[in-house]
């Protein structure tokens, strides 16, 4: 019985140790942030000036980017995410298209962000370049839309696979009904399937878009990196996560390193709020699954 | 009559354009596999791999950041899978107030921003030793390995019927043994799939790397001190002007690409047999 006892400690040790990891990050983030909140105070979150010369920042440039960039691409990826859960869960729950599909969404998900800011960089950047040479705009090719795209298509595999297991569970009395009264494939999904699984796919949306959000390679790689207010979508621009990428290495003074690490807490905090909404809306919608992993 | 067929053709539409979209969703995986396997095929091969990094305009090989890659996900390994194993059984044994507040932190801790990880990996284990290396890659990408295993774990032991559990007690094994000869192996297919998602999920991971094992041209095997690792290598090549290193960045997404890919499939067929 000492044994039990024992082991029992040693797995409660490593839970405890968990509980005490997830406090030090906040803990880390925000005294790595001290200093900068000393200096700047609230005024980090609304000064568009950074300038690490004369040591003054100010995060707004950075926030607004990562806001477009996560909404565009959420607007973007909801028709494919919601078709491929339509396909997956409805239409062909099992069968060989199905394995295909679901194959083909999970490894969509495993290929590395580095991965996909390359294919952005060789093959999107060229094509948005064309069209902005065409519309007389200054030809980057980098920038807010392009890196859009990319967060696009990386975040497709983590809607789908949520609103894919809310529309599994629609029950079935309620589309037989409708189809008994003559109503059509797109009625059904329209009006019960939809209506049926709405939160599950909301929780979808926010978990796609907390991973938009926290995305740092294939934005950093794509987006133009550049510190001012975007002008327009095709302006080349920055999120919170690709200025962290691109300074924090290159920061020579603390306050520099300070407000890198104020950024981070924020884009800590950010995520942690998305995420938590979403899984408590799936808790309730007592979905199970999700992507693996 | 004519309502009628407006209706099916109406219904045959829809559903086609939810073929053709999700057929649009999932093009871009098939442009990048094709592009990577035709420009990456025309430089990999066992010289690429087994030679150094070479100074522009020449490209050279992968050796240093395929074994960096190699060690630091290693020093991962280690280090995620008996805490996240331990946690794992903790979570599906015991249920509390205690518990419930770990899972919160389990999820938050799968939803942490990588390029945050590089942050704490940073101010946690380069700052204080006052240099960048291998190791404190390892650490950053140990703590993004922790949810999967942690979740896989619990998940596996909690489906487990307890009749098992019971007959074993009443033959009068403890906890410790029961845990050891029953509940472990009959899990070990759900725990091991677990560990390769980690595993694929970390292994191409760009971001925590940046400030952490920083890169390094030349062949080092020793975590004190800078590695490169594929992710790393990729990123500073494709950036780069030459053409040579451009083509060498290809071929190290072909091989990336092809572990990551690689290990999904072995996790998919380990998982598979375990539930049937």
């Amino acid at each position: 019985m000492l044994q039990d006892k024992i082991f029992k400690k040693l797995i409660f040790t490593c839970g405890l140790l968990i509980i005490l990891l997830g406090i030090a990050i906040f803990i880390t983030v925000l005294i790595g942030s001290i200093p900068s909140i000393k200096a700047f105070g609230f005024h980090f979150l609304s000064s568009k000036q950074w300038n690490p010369v004369s040591d003054e920042f100010g995060a707004l440039p950075f926030i607004i980017g990562t806001l477009i960039t996560s909404i565009l691409a959420i607007l973007i990826s909801i028709p494919f995410s919601l078709s491929v859960a339509l396909l997956l869960g409805e239409f062909f729950q099992e069968g060989i298209l199905n394995e295909i599909l679901s194959s083909t969404i999970d490894l969509l998900a495993g290929i590395p962000s580095v991965i996909y800011g390359f294919w952005g960089l060789v093959v999107l950047v060229p094509i948005i370049r064309n069209i902005e040479m065409k519309c007389g705009i200054p030809p980057y090719g980098v920038g807010i839309l392009t890196a859009s795209i990319v967060l696009a298509i990386m975040i497709i595999p983590y809607t789908a696979s949520i609103a894919r297991e809310v529309i599994r569970l629609t029950p079935p009395e309620i589309k037989e009904a409708g189809y008994s009264l003559g109503g059509t494939r797109l009625d059904i999904v329209r009006k019960v399937i939809f209506p049926n699984s709405r939160s599950g796919i909301i929780a979808g949306i926010l978990l796609g878009f907390g991973r938009a959000i926290g995305e740092t390679m294939a934005v950093t790689m794509v987006i133009g990196n550049s510190n001012t207010l975007p002008k327009d979508l095709f302006s080349p621009a920055n999120t919170m996560a690709s200025v962290i990428a691109n300074e924090f290495t290159e920061a020579t003074t603390n306050i520099h390193l300070s407000s890198l690490i104020q950024i981070g807490m924020w884009l800590f905090v950010i995520t942690f709020l998305v995420n938590l909404l979403g899984s408590i809306i799936i808790e309730k919608t007592e979905i199970k699954g999700g992507l693996n992993g | 009559m004519d309502n009628h067929r407006t209706k099916i053709i109406k219904d045959k539409v829809f559903l086609f354009t939810v073929i053709f979209i999700s057929f649009l969703a999932v093009l871009p995986l098939m442009a990048i596999i094709i592009q990577l396997i035709i420009k990456g095929a025309r430089v990999v091969n066992l010289h690429f791999l087994l030679s150094l990094p070479k100074p522009p305009p020449e490209g050279g090989g992968i050796l240093n950041s395929l074994t960096g890659t190699l060690i630091i996900v290693g020093i991962a390994t280690l280090i995620a899978v008996p805490i996240g194993l331990l946690s794992g059984i903790y979570l599906a044994e015991f249920k509390n107030r205690f518990t419930r507040f770990t899972e919160i932190i389990v999820n938050t801790l799968q939803g942490v921003p990588s390029i945050v990880i590089g942050i704490l990996a940073y101010l946690w284990i380069v700052k204080p030793t006052g240099k960048f290396s291998g190791f404190s890659g390892g650490f950053a990408l140990s703590l993004m390995m922790l949810p999967s295993v942690i979740k896989n774990t619990e998940e596996t032991i909690k489906l487990i019927p307890s009749s098992l559990k019971e007959a074993s007690f009443a033959l009068g094994a403890n906890y410790t043994s029961t845990l050891f000869k029953v509940i472990l192996p009959t899990a070990m297919r759900g725990i091991l799939s677990g560990v390769l998602i980690g595993i694929a999920r970390i292994a191409g991971e760009t971001a925590p790397l940046l400030f952490t094992t920083l890169g390094n041209p030349y062949m080092n095997i020793n975590p004190y001190k800078p590695m490169d690792a594929l992710p790393l290598l990729i990123f500073n090549y494709v950036m780069s002007p030459y053409k040579a290193w451009r083509d060498v960045a290809w071929g190290a997404a072909l091989v990336l690409v092809s572990l990551v890919l690689l290990l999904i499939i072995i996790m998919k067929m380990v998982g598979k047999k375990w539930t049937t």
